[in-house]
């Protein structure tokens, strides 16, 4: 049975809440959150259903033709199933910490509209089942972040929003191109087509190959992948919420989401390999995630280290696509997911800082243990996600990028992983132990840069909620993993899906 | 080629009420303009009442069209056989011209309320109704005379709207527009003069029987393409362009960069095919003059300091577009699936062109009402207090980017799938080096409005309605990206 009301409504959801938000006139607070929140849960009770629907076998389709060879396609897949609960999950999460960050600034009713048309486009996103309708979200995308990029109006984040829209446009223009050449080639694809393009490798295989480049090219821009990475660090001068979004699932995670239809759904595996393209992601994924880790390791302040940890991060995910493989797959795969559990938890921590205590540069962080227990428990466990320790979620991945890697034969891989693993801890680790082990004004020793006592607790129930429970959930992938229903799981769902006839 | 204007006899005789719907098209918005004249309308609710009549009339039309295909009317008057036909086509830009022209309409009352208005106010109704009237023949005609008569009349209705507001920088350039629309309908009238000698006849039909090419099919072409081209503003003959829409008053540079100009490249495109309908030189020199106007228009844009230019050069540079694809209509040689994916391309982004270009005037002209300033820089921190015409002013930019779900995305898309197929791969980057200008300039403009630090200033508020008009607008060029089956899906039907 085909429920074609489905993916429809999990988009319309957010669209329909953002043309309402817009409706609405600036001062009604109340009304705003409880739409906000009402559809965030909407949206994951629908998710939640697809998920169901897609583990029972079902496949539902919603499409109309655009004009002649040219379909809008919204089909629920598990792949699909998985970013669209990633990014329903964490846009209630992040929603809720908004409503809390933003409470009593200008300009609410536009954040929240376009807040929600982002969302929307990344449930388009995973919902678009042929390159065409994929653009259009993946554009639409673009358009609606731009607006919270610039969101504080000031002269730095104006520059950073034209930076962003400098690279996101220029890729899409690419991405266009790639997009327009494979479409005369080969007509209307759809991601779930078995034979993938298998059928015009003989004849095609230069143009499959540029076409490759520019697709990936122009995903690899959202993705950040070095060297197009340098509208995101920029991009920090948003909000935290903002950042935490951008950042875990909305715009760096459609882009390493755009790669992974590319070579599995469109391209097909075996296809990529024997272009030989797949080896060059693998190198590039490399490059990446040690550039990124190294630039880290020199930043002073928490959000662009934890920005130029995203570029790292993000590049597991294409790494894992690189490495021929199911184990690889699955590492990939679920990386998308953990990666986005334990960076949304550590942009939480990082607004959590700034906001009740005004901390923005890593040596103003001693001692805030003591006076944040909650925030640092949960900056600690996404700080050790991120190294890979066990048992946060981000062990689970590069265990299993590292078990693909060796049976690939990629054993350079291996060295990566492990020269990004010590990396990632020697940037991690120095604030932890300022975090835990340093005095700070806590115990008395200097005083914080600008503190302010946000709630009851240690600050505004809104902002430590959401942070909570997604570091909880970011423990639970980790320590969890074998459970249905468990990222992991999933992932192996859809690799198997990839790899098994 | 000709088959697509519909220049073929049609299968049925046209029913008898289709007479009157055609009619009421032609010539309601002549008299309902003249009425206000004689009463001019202080709200928007009688201009209401009065587009319900032109609007029916368009569905009637429409719903003719549906049943029989190809419409053709035919009178014999003196003697002289004439005719008017009507195929999807011209539904589609009639339809296009009256909702357009309606929304021209509604918003005049509340903008010359705000503006100190002029005593010859109450004359820019006749004149608009003039002009939605011309156009509605023009998509019309099937003879040379007809078209000139009615390019004409709208040329010279139209530079009456510009000048109306009396002021002497409008006078100036609508003076310079009167003068270039003169020697453009002469140029034009030259070569209907040279066709008419050697050929004897004017209908459109029977010429795209006999004309056989040869040096006087040439000339005639020139001289046609030459006065259309400048009535059309074509780069490198639109300079007078900007001055006029820097002066005018918001609904009529609406209706004159929607619609006006692209009445004169609709007649140079259905002309050329007739006598020029395999000439491999003149589309591509119109294509390569519009790949210059896609950079110039695009520079021009991006460097103006006023809202009105940045929103006036945009023309040229979309216009551009259209010229582009010159080189897929028209030419020896193209294979039939590039050519209909470009004509198809061609039209979805005339028309997303034309409502997207009427709402971002009317969201420019709000925003300059609001705040008092014609400048870039006057709009700083408009984000927040006027949000509505901003939206406007963006989601009519996203059209012209051609950024998806537009119809200028959809229309890109056909054009630079016809493109890549007949390997114009110069043509391809034109095309996309025209989004990336295009979101410079539309970004810098909103860089402005999103500044914080910016003063505040006292704004004038609206007359209700006014930035609805141009959303809705904006929606429909926006909106027909997806739904592009419909407008497309009428071109299809009533082939021979």
């Amino acid at each position: 049975m085909n429920a074609a009301w489905l993916p429809l409504t999990a988009l319309a959801t957010s669209v329909v809440v953002a043309v309402i938000i817009f409706a609405l006139p600036e001062e009604f607070r109340r009304l705003r959150t409880t739409l906000n929140i009402g559809a965030a849960v909407v949206k994951v009770l629908l998710v939640t259903l697809m998920v169901r629907r897609v583990a029972a076998g079902h496949e539902d389709i919603f499409s109309f033709q655009v004009i002649g060879g040219l379909d809008f396609v919204l089909r629920v897949d598990a792949l699909g199933v998985m970013f669209a609960m990633l990014s329903s999950l964490l846009w209630l999460c992040t929603t809720i910490y908004a409503i809390g960050y933003l409470e009593g600034s200008a300009n609410r009713k536009r954040f929240f509209g376009f807040f929600s048309l982002c969302v929307a486009s990344t449930i388009g996103i995973a919902l678009a089942d042929n390159l065409f309708t994929f653009l259009v979200f993946y554009e639409m995308l673009t358009l609606s972040t731009y607006p919270l990029v610039v969101h504080r109006g000031t002269e730095q984040a104006l520059n950073a929003g034209r930076v962003y829209l400098r690279y996101t446009l220029s890729a899409g223009v690419v991405l266009l191109l790639g997009a327009v050449l494979l479409y005369s080639l080969t007509g209307d694809q759809s991601f779930s087509s078995e034979e993938g393009l298998g059928d015009y490798f003989n004849d095609h295989r230069g143009l499959l190959t540029l076409i490759f480049a520019l697709l990936v090219g122009g995903l690899a821009v959202k993705a950040a992948m070095v060297p197009l990475q340098g509208w995101l660090p920029r991009a920090m001068v948003a909000p935290a919420p903002v950042s935490a979004l951008l950042h875990a699932v909305a715009v760096v995670k459609a882009g390493a989401f755009g790669i992974l239809r590319v070579v599995y759904d469109l391209y097909g595996i075996e296809l990529s390999v024997e272009l030989g393209v797949i080896t060059g992601l693998a190198v590039a994924a490399s490059i990446t995630i040690i550039y990124g880790s190294l630039r880290a390791i020199a930043q002073q302040e928490l959000k662009p280290l934890l920005a130029f940890s995203t570029v790292s991060q993000v590049a597991y995910v294409i790494l894992g696509i690189g490495i021929f493989g199911p184990f690889g797959t699955v590492g990939a795969l679920a990386h998308l997911l953990h990666q986005g559990l334990m960076k949304v938890t550590l942009f939480f921590c990082a607004g959590n800082y700034a906001e009740e205590l005004g901390i923005h540069r890593i040596d103003e962080m001693d001692g805030a243990g003591k006076r944040m227990p909650l925030t640092s428990i949960a900056f600690t466990i996404g700080a050790l996600g991120m190294i890979g320790l066990p048992p946060v979620a981000g062990f689970i991945t590069k265990w299993y990028l590292g078990v693909g890697a060796i049976q690939a034969e990629m054993y350079w891989v291996v060295v990566v992983l492990v020269a990004s693993s010590t990396l990632n801890a020697i940037y991690f680790l120095p604030i932890l132990h300022r975090l835990w082990f340093r005095l700070g004004p806590s115990h008395g020793k200097g005083k914080w840069p600008e503190e302010q006592r946000l709630g009851r607790f240690e600050t505004h129930a809104w902002l430590l909620l959401p942070m909570v429970f997604t570091a909880l959930i970011s423990l639970g992938a980790g320590l969890f993993a074998g459970l249905p229903f468990s990222p992991l799981d999933w992932a192996a769902r859809v690799a198997n899906g990839e790899y098994l006839p | 080629m000709t088959w697509r204007f519909g220049l073929f006899d049609s299968t049925f005789a046209p029913l008898v009420t289709t007479h009157w719907a055609l009619v009421a098209a032609l010539v309601l918005p002549l008299l309902l303009g003249l009425l206000a004249a004689l009463f001019p309308p202080k709200r928007a609710w009688p201009v209401v009442l009065a587009s319900v009549p032109i609007l029916g009339s368009g569905w009637l039309l429409l719903s003719a069209f549906g049943e029989a295909g190809l419409l053709r009317w035919q009178w014999e008057i003196a003697g002289v056989l004439l005719s008017l036909r009507l195929n999807g086509l011209s539904v589609l830009l009639l339809l296009t011209t009256q909702g357009i022209g309606v929304a021209a309409a509604l918003y005049t009352p509340g903008h010359l309320r705000l503006t100190d208005p002029a005593p010859l106010a109450r004359w820019l109704w006749p004149l608009m109704g003039i002009v939605i009237s011309a156009l509605s023949l023009i998509w019309l005609a099937t003879d040379l005379l007809t078209l000139y008569a009615a390019l004409e009349l709208m040329g010279l209705a139209a530079v009456g709207m510009l000048m109306l507001s009396g002021k002497v920088p409008a006078l100036v350039a609508g003076m310079r527009y009167l003068l270039l629309a003169l020697v453009g309908s002469l140029t034009y009238l030259l070569g209907v003069a040279l066709i008419l000698g050697h050929w004897g006849r004017l209908d459109l039909q029977g010429l795209a029987e006999v004309i056989e090419p040869g040096p006087v099919a040439w000339f005639a072409a020139a001289m046609i393409g030459a006065g259309l081209a400048l009535k059309a503003a074509l780069f490198p003959l639109h300079a007078w362009l900007t001055p006029v829409h820097e002066n005018a008053w918001t609904p009529v540079s609406a209706l004159h960069a929607a619609l006006v100009i692209k009445a004169s490249l609709f007649m140079l495109l259905q002309l050329w095919s007739i006598l020029l309908p395999d000439t491999f030189y003149a589309p591509r020199i119109i294509a390569w003059l519009g790949l210059l106007a896609i950079v110039w228009g695009g520079l021009l844009a991006w460097r103006t300091d006023s809202l009105k230019t940045l929103v006036a050069s945009s023309t040229v540079a979309q216009l551009g577009y259209l010229m582009v694809a010159f080189p897929l209509l028209l030419g020896p040689d193209i294979a039939p699936l590039p050519r209909a994916l470009a004509w198809e391309g061609f039209w979805l982004q005339l028309i997303g062109h034309a409502f997207a270009k009427a709402a971002m005037f009317m969201a420019a002209g709000n925003l300059i009402l609001a705040t008092g300033e014609h400048t870039l820089k006057g709009l700083a921190g408009t984000s927040r207090r006027l949000p509505l015409s901003l939206l406007v002013f963006g989601i009519a930019s996203i059209t012209l980017m051609g950024l998806p779900p537009s119809s200028g995305f959809t229309a890109k898309w056909l054009l630079l799938e016809a493109m890549i197929i007949t390997q114009q791969w110069w043509a391809v980057a034109a095309l996309l080096i025209g989004t990336l200008l295009t979101a410079a300039y539309v970004f810098r403009m909103f860089r402005y409005s999103f500044d914080e630090t910016a003063p505040r200033h006292r704004h004038q508020p609206l007359m209700p309605g006014m930035d609805f008009i141009a959303l809705v607008l904006a929606l429909t060029a926006f909106g027909l990206g997806l739904l592009a089956h419909f407008p497309l899906g009428l071109m299809h039907g009533g082939g021979p």
